[in-house]
């Protein structure tokens, strides 16, 4: 079997965000670059699933679409041990744009397993791998928390408000992952860092495909007014307030 | 033309965020000058349906087929654009929880419509078509413009609020051929917490963290829940720890909410933290630590031990209450 | 000149900064003060390959270049120089001696189970007549035909408990004077050794330093290190490499108070206003974050000459001194900026203040370096 995990390259999550040339353009000065944090949890299951040899997966690929910037998010994705990096040279319009393009792939390499992260934490699509699904007419599996593979028998479970959800499919199938799918991202070890080098990152050129929606300004949040303090004794005055004045009670 | 608005029901019912949905897309809908349908998938009661009619839907289609009452994103997402088709809708709203998620993108592929999650409020023009969005995890919004003639939007919960117009439904039912292809996934086991109040519908929810010390010292954090009929929650540090599951973790990258109100017991409040609860529409700190940066998003603060402010809490409003 | 990194070298300091943050930081606070050998988190440093990042690829190790080993170094210090001081013994004066100058039978036994982290090294060069002057090694390793009989007492070693193999500075032939001093790969259970207690230290406290006893200890004449009478020479090229290590040290000392000292500074107010924004403290900082950034440039400047293959003794010597002298300023400075917080454990600055103090002692101390650099002037 083999695993393809969709990649997108972040701010880190402590940046404080600001924005340029009339608040229309996200500032990137001094912004540290990450892999989406879902991404890297989906491609840490992708390596568990790889490792355990109750299972055919045999080839790990990740893939991203966006410019040359994020080849060092990609050669990370190898260091921690993907086979393969393939990236779709296109500037990532939406995520009609990126599922499209990414599905254009995948119609001429198969793979068995999808894995997204459940949404990117810049611009928070959270729809690149339903849409995938849907170019594809593959089935596809939202909030998931984990993906098991008894010789290749798919299970899988499912986070659903309050509860869980445990489900059977057939590959090809695309996963929207998140938190649990597994328990901490891997550090890539100074042997993966320099079997990087010799493994295969491509750069593909992008289709053409149309534009159905485009960021045109951002705006930060209203400053909230001042915190009012109240006595750490003086409860009954706290519900108060809550009942009388913000009236949430 | 008009506006279609895909009502997601649960075991037959449905929440206030579906009314809140409803209620946005009839305002929507008298924006855009045009006619409102609401569509239901499943099996649900007549008088339940009637229910929609509070806010504004005069029109409900009705796919009562009991193959889908449970969610299955890719049929769901077949019948949603279909039923759009029918009714010629320009625009197609859903609310942006677990179903809307999986569906919107689906549909958005079928009908090439341009999508937008999260939205936060009607939109801000119509020609163009823009709609403010949050990005970056609740840092900051985006105004994102749709350029397809066909748009599906998914609200974001608690943006819109419940809007009553009053008026007659006519049910119909919505004739279709199913694909029984479209059922690749099996569903073979269900758990359902049936006692607890659901973190991402809860109009409440008490979160603590680390300032808790120890994972035995959760009770004043529950019993505050229990006489508020709130959720519980936590910080990403404390469901690390394992303290808590990941299912109450709260932040950027764990569940982002928006309760009308949000306790947060020993959180400082770092940035990620911040992020996942920033839209809530109240917001308490309790902390020893009167420089936690927690107290610069909250709207009432206490400097104090969570282990003796909580239960003082508790007992006022049990006060209250009586 | 250029002053930008490789993305290999980049990806190598954040493997380090990862680390450091999620298997260092938690508990580093417990293990000083109760003086308890970080076991586990030595483990998974040698199981990334940090501990022989710097042997090459054919004997196990990451095959990096001395600029990644000088950021990892750091990212390492800024959270916990007792696991820091292992890597650099390990790494640079261990593995790196052996794959220099071993037989290819010597590295594969010794040095490749050594660069996998599955085994630790350690250097035992000082003794307690001949700390800082090497050259009046009292420890003896009598030539006995098919082996050496060694038989002395040496000092401070770092990882004297834990190592499984020892590298030992020895003397063969007195009336050679330092010309008759060997280096032998010694198994640290071979019958004869014995370890002292552990030391109770000021600093690096959970890293473990102990004095080790030889009494008529065999060592085989196939784990000679080099050729007879070369180990002084080895001992000395030897620490012109660890110089590097532990200058990349005290600068992540350095620069880990001063990162803790630059926080706190924007969210402490006095008066009014955060402290940053008083001058006594906005030109500490400025100090501090001005005087790191030259340590650093040392560091790298001795680095990128030993990767070139260029003599840097001089430059080791120089970044040792400067790079000691600046985590002792700096970190006196970050624990000032903290005031009384500064003086309690929970705050980290007293414990890297503490540990700073020992950059300038081992491997040379700051004298020592004097000594080098000023012989170096006039050469």
């Amino acid at each position: 079997m083999k695993i393809l995990v969709c990649i997108s390259n972040v701010p880190d999550t402590t940046t404080k965000v600001k924005f340029k040339e009339g608040d229309s353009l996200f500032d990137d000065s001094g912004v540290q670059w990450i892999i989406n944090p879902w991404d890297e949890l989906a491609l840490t299951r992708a390596m568990e699933l790889k490792e355990d040899a109750g299972n055919s997966v045999n080839e790990i690929c990740v893939i991203h679409v966006g410019g040359a910037s994020a080849d060092a998010t990609l050669r990370k994705a190898l260091a921690i041990g993907a086979d393969k990096a393939v990236r779709i040279d296109a500037c990532p319009a939406d995520a009609y744009h990126v599922a499209g393009q990414i599905a254009e792939y995948l119609k001429e390499n198969p793979f068995d397993i999808i894995l997204s992260g459940i949404e990117s934490s810049d611009y928070n699509g959270s729809s690149v791998g339903a849409m995938i699904a849907e170019f594809m007419d593959y089935p596809g599996i939202s909030s998931v928390t984990s993906v098991n593979l008894d010789d290749d028998d798919i299970q899988i479970n499912r986070a659903i408000p309050g509860g869980k959800q445990v489900l059977k499919t057939e590959a090809p199938f695309v996963a929207v992952v998140q938190k649990g799918i597994a328990t901490e991202p891997r550090i890539p070890s100074m042997r993966g860092i320099m079997m990087a080098r010799k493994k295969p990152l491509e750069v593909k050129p992008a289709v053409e495909l149309e534009v159905l929606t485009e960021s045109i300004k951002f705006e930060l949040p209203q400053e909230k007014g001042a915190c009012k303090m109240i006595d750490s004794e003086s409860a009954e005055q706290l519900v108060e307030l809550l009942k009388n004045e913000a009236k949430v009670l | 033309m008009s506006v279609i608005a895909f009502a997601k029901n649960w075991n037959g019912k449905f929440k206030n965020s579906t009314f809140e949905l409803v209620s946005y897309t009839k305002a929507l809908a008298n924006q855009l000058n045009t006619n409102m349908v609401v569509l239901s998938i499943g099996e649900v009661a007549e008088e339940e349906l009637k229910l929609l009619g509070n806010y504004g839907a005069d029109k409900v289609l009705t796919v009562s087929n009991p193959q889908l009452n449970t969610l299955t994103s890719r049929a769901y997402a077949d019948i949603v654009a279909k039923a759009a088709n029918s009714v010629e809708a320009e625009v197609i709203v859903l609310s942006d929880n677990n179903s809307g998620k999986a569906i919107a993108p689906r549909v958005s592929v079928k009908l090439k419509a341009g999508h937008v999650a999260a939205v936060q409020e009607l939109p801000l023009s119509l020609d163009p078509f823009v709609v403010k969005k949050s990005v970056f995890s609740g840092k900051a919004f985006g105004h994102i413009q749709i350029k397809s003639d066909k748009k599906i939007l998914t609200i974001a919960k608690n943006c819109f609020g419940l809007v009553a117009n009053p008026c007659d439904v006519a049910i119909e039912e919505f004739a279709l051929d199913i694909d029984t292809n479209l059922f690749k996934v099996k569903i073979i086991q269900e758990e359902e917490q049936k006692d607890k109040v659901i973190l991402s519908d809860a109009d409440i929810v008490v979160s603590a963290g680390r300032g808790m010390r120890s994972p035995e010292n959760w009770t004043p954090v529950e019993e505050l829940a229990e006489v508020l009929g709130a959720a519980t929650a936590c910080s990403r540090p404390v469901s690390d720890e394992g303290w808590r599951g990941h299912e109450e973790h709260v932040g950027q990258t764990g569940k982002v909410i928006a309760p009308n109100l949000y306790i947060a017991a020993g959180i400082s409040g770092a940035i990620q933290h911040v992020a996942g609860i920033s839209r809530s529409k109240c917001i308490v700190a309790i902390n020893t630590d009167p420089e936690a940066p927690i107290f610069s998003v909250a709207d009432y603060g206490i400097v104090g031990d969570v282990m003796d402010v909580l239960p003082r809490l508790t007992k006022a409003l049990r006060n209250s209450k009586s | 000149m250029n002053f930008e990194f490789t993305e290999e070298q980049l990806m190598i300091r954040d493997a380090a900064r990862d680390f450091a943050q999620r298997e260092l930081l938690p508990g580093v606070i417990e293990r000083d003060e109760k003086a308890i050998y970080p076991t586990e988190q030595v483990k998974k440093l040698g199981e990334l390959g940090f501990l022989g990042m710097l042997v090459g690829l054919d004997y196990d190790g990451g095959g990096m270049d001395t600029i990644s080993y000088v950021l990892a170094m750091e990212e390492i210090s800024k959270i916990d120089s007792s696991v820091s001081v292992i890597m650099s013994v390990n790494n640079s004066l261990v593995c790196w001696g052996v794959e220099k100058y071993g037989t290819e039978e010597q590295k594969q036994k010794y040095l490749k189970p050594m660069a996998r982290g599955e085994k630790i090294g350690a250097f035992l060069l000082s003794e307690p007549e001949a700390g800082s002057d090497a050259t009046s090694q009292r420890t003896t390793a009598v030539d006995m035909g098919d082996h050496y009989l060694v038989n002395g007492t040496k000092n401070w070693i770092t990882s004297g408990k834990t190592a499984s193999t020892y590298i030992v500075i020895a003397q063969t032939n007195p009336e050679l004077k330092h010309r008759g001093i060997n280096a032998l790969i010694v198994e640290a259970d071979s019958e004869g050794i014995s370890v002292g207690p552990h030391e109770n230290k000021m600093g690096m406290r959970a890293s473990d330093t102990h004095s080790v006893m030889f009494n008529n200890v065999k060592v085989p004449k196939e784990n000679l290190l080099g050729e007879e009478g070369f180990g002084f020479k080895f001992a000395m090229k030897s620490l012109e490499g660890g110089r590097i290590g532990i200058a990349s040290q005290a600068l992540g000392i350095a620069s880990g108070a001063y990162e803790l000292a630059l926080k706190y500074a924007q969210e402490r107010k006095t008066f009014g206003k955060e402290i940053i924004n008083h001058q006594a403290i906005a030109f500490k900082l400025a100090d501090m974050a001005t005087e790191i950034e030259a340590a650093r440039f040392f560091c790298l400047k001795a680095a990128w000459l030993k990767d070139q293959g260029k003599p840097y003794g001089h430059a080791s010597a120089m970044a040792k001194l400067y790079a000691a002298e600046t985590a002792m300023k700096v970190t006196t400075e970050a624990v000032q900026i903290h005031g009384g917080y500064g003086y309690v454990k929970e705050y980290h600055v007293e414990r890297l203040m503490r540990d700073a103090k020992l950059t300038q002692i081992y491997e040379g101390t700051s004298e020592i370096q004097k000594i080098v650099i000023s012989r170096g002037l006039v050469d």
